[in-house]
């Protein structure tokens, strides 16, 4: 993917990332094949912006998340955070730049631990990292126990004692208490309430303004992804299918992936009602593919090149990228 | 209120569970019908006592903690809640039939779909090995899944989310059910597999002329599935109507949080609506309105007396008398 906009300041550029896992068989753990969780994959974030990163369960959108925060190491490609590529460092060279790349979870009753008062979980950072000691620690966790919205006594209580949404406030204050110029949110707000979601939504969206934050979104979710984020990546069995801002992607959808998602969508707008236009997912093991495009016997417009040509990643607009020929030539 | 029209007629259910000195009043006095061939959906937020609801009709509550407190379960002319265990499971996958939440866990992975599906049919029809098979691959194929003859000897682990999802729906469809009620079947399923899940209950509903009660939080879901929906918070129901009364012309705070809190696209750059606080705790409910400490336009009334449904017209009600004398919600 060519660079785009060298002026704006970028904060990570992601270049061909691939992580394939081997599926081990038999006694002696041959490997059989491979799953190849993520192929192929480059975007980039600026700074201060939102990238959505959307698509079904299992197409790989976890596993970038691991990789950009370094739990799992890249096979191939760069990860370019601030200018270096840390997909190269060591857990050594990492150390500080731990503390600028940080992560929410989904399940914010599964990423707390039950045994640590809040005030602990969300300092184990800073006392890591060494950052602040004493009086200065209990400042700033006060201070971010209020950024989130929560009342400084609560730094004192466990996590059980705390609603959903609640516990996501203080994963959001664990994962700010480092001063991170990046954010990864994986699935945020899935787990919440209806009513809750909206509120952990404005927190992120008031966090960003204040701090100059930069997130990487993951969800399924198309009606968060497209009130959120700038842009959004839509990703299917480990490759992303189509690039775009979020305007131009609901406006102008190019990939028949991207477009079946799009009506897809549950719209809470009684009465339009969309006729949807949707192949069968396949009963195939999900992530071993074979050649040509990934979204092979599902997609309404394929002809015989889609199942053996490699197919590229080409641009179709502005800033907006698909991985289908028959779009691309349109 | 019930005419000849009414398939299910569920009047001021409740439902408390009792620990050691706590009670939760789960389901608080609430009151529905379905008609035949229509799509009901009751819609909120979790413990609010949607699922409570559901699995009182079909009996299906444990008792203890769980107890009936009160109210009438009509189905076609019969009180459910008056009729012995025997009687009921004439009436359980019989001719109310359940769809679950989480296909995985409600699926039994020692036995094939065979077994399974072929279990709802052999305890209520006399039919014979032969039968059964064709009936089991019938089913499957109409609930859309491809080659069912080599499915049936299948174990759920075999099938994808949405297979299993559908395996579901064979089984509840297996004898040919009145009612059939759907627990959030579309939750743990991707979008473009939740909307073929829908497509498919949608038409099954129509050839089969059957009624749909549909619960779920999801009011994306609703607004395309639903004839007429019921909101539920904290036990009760808050507002009552068809679709387009509940999303055009909402007359209760919290649906009209609810819809204004929705993240969509032509939200962007504007700030969210977000209902401050959480949903109360079922054993320790707020007196007066349950909703009234989320509620900006709560009133001191609100806080004392428990209020009473509203007429809007047209079957369109909703439990909050102060913005029924002119506030006017929320923009």
């Amino acid at each position: 993917m060519e660079l785009l906009n060298k002026d704006k300041q970028i904060v990570l550029r992601v270049q061909n990332l691939k992580k394939y896992f081997p599926i081990r068989r038999g006694f002696f753990q041959k490997i059989a094949g491979w799953v190849k969780a993520v192929d192929d994959v480059s975007f980039e974030i600026e700074q201060g912006k939102t990238l959505g990163l959307v698509g079904e369960s299992g197409c790989g959108k976890t596993t970038v998340a691991r990789l950009i925060l370094k739990l799992l190491e890249p096979d191939h490609g760069k990860i370019i955070f601030r200018g270096s590529d840390i997909g190269e460092f060591t857990e050594k060279d990492m150390r500080p730049i731990r503390k600028e790349i940080q992560i929410v979870f989904q399940d914010p009753f599964g990423s707390l631990n039950p045994r640590m008062t809040t005030g602990l979980s969300i300092e184990e950072g800073l006392r890591i990292l060494g950052i602040k000691r004493g009086r200065k620690r209990k400042e700033r966790l006060e201070k971010l126990l209020k950024m989130v919205g929560m009342s400084p006594d609560s730094a004192d209580r466990y996590p059980h004692e705390f609603s959903g949404g609640q516990r996501q406030r203080i994963c959001i204050a664990r994962a700010l208490s480092v001063d991170p110029s990046l954010v990864v949110c994986d699935e945020p707000i899935s787990a919440l309430d209806v009513s809750i979601q909206a509120q952990i939504i404005n927190l992120l969206k008031d966090l960003q303004d204040r701090l100059g934050l930069s997130y990487l979104f993951i969800s399924h979710d198309l009606n968060v992804v497209s009130y959120l984020c700038s842009t959004i990546s839509v990703m299917y069995k480990g490759q992303i299918m189509e690039s775009a801002p979020a305007e131009e992607l609901f406006e102008n959808p190019c990939h028949p992936y991207t477009m079946s998602l799009l009506s897809a969508i549950p719209d809470p707008e009684p009465g339009i009602k969309r006729e949807i236009e949707l192949v069968e997912p396949d009963l195939s093991d999900s992530l071993i593919t074979s050649n040509g495009c990934n979204f092979q016997g599902r997609c309404s417009i394929e002809e015989p090149r889609c199942l053996e040509e490699k197919i590229g990643f080409e641009k179709v607009g502005e800033k907006h990228f698909v991985r289908c020929w028959k779009a691309a030539k349109k | 209120m019930a005419n000849n029209n009414t398939l299910i007629s569920v009047q001021d259910l409740k439902v408390y569970f009792r620990t050691g000195h706590e009670c939760a009043r789960a389901v608080d006095g609430i009151s529905f019908e379905v008609r035949k061939e229509e799509t009901v959906c009751l819609v909120g937020e979790s413990g609010c006592g949607k699922t409570v609801s559901a699995l009182s009709i079909l009996g299906l509550i444990p008792t203890p903690p769980g107890e009936i407190a009160g109210g009438r379960i009509l189905f076609q002319g019969k009180n459910l809640l008056e009729l012995d265990e025997e009687d009921m499971q004439k009436i359980r996958g019989n001719r109310i039939a359940m769809v679950f939440q989480e296909p995985l866990t409600s699926l039994n992975p020692v036995f094939t779909i065979e077994d399974q599906i072929g279990e709802a049919i052999s305890i209520h029809k006399n039919v014979g090995a032969k039968e059964l098979r064709d009936r089991c691959i019938k089913l499957l194929k109409d609930v859309g899944i491809p080659s069912p003859v080599q499915r049936l000897k299948d174990y759920p682990h075999q099938l994808s989310g949405g297979q299993r999802q559908r395996v579901m729906i064979a089984m509840a469809l297996a004898c040919d059910p009145d009612l059939i009620i759907a627990d959030e079947p579309t939750t743990a399923l991707d979008v473009t597999v939740q909307a073929q899940i829908l497509r498919l209950l949608k038409s099954i509903q129509k050839i089969r002329s059957m009624s749909v009660l549909y619960i779920t939080h999801d009011l994306g879901v609703v607004a395309n599935i639903a004839d007429r929906v019921y909101v539920m918070y904290s036990g009760i129901f808050t507002e009552q109507g068809n679709t387009a009364q509940i999303f055009h012309d909402a007359r209760h705070p919290y649906t009209q949080g609810l819809l204004a809190s929705l993240p969509s696209r032509s939200k962007r750059g504007k700030r969210l609506y977000s209902i401050p606080g959480t949903v109360p705790n079922p054993a320790y409910k707020p007196a007066g309105c349950p909703f009234h400490p989320r509620c900006p336009h709560a009133i001191l009334t609100c806080a004392k007396e428990y209020p009473e449904m509203c007429d809007y017209g047209q079957g369109h009600l909703a439990r909050c008398p102060v913005l029924l004398e002119g506030g006017d919600g929320y923009k």
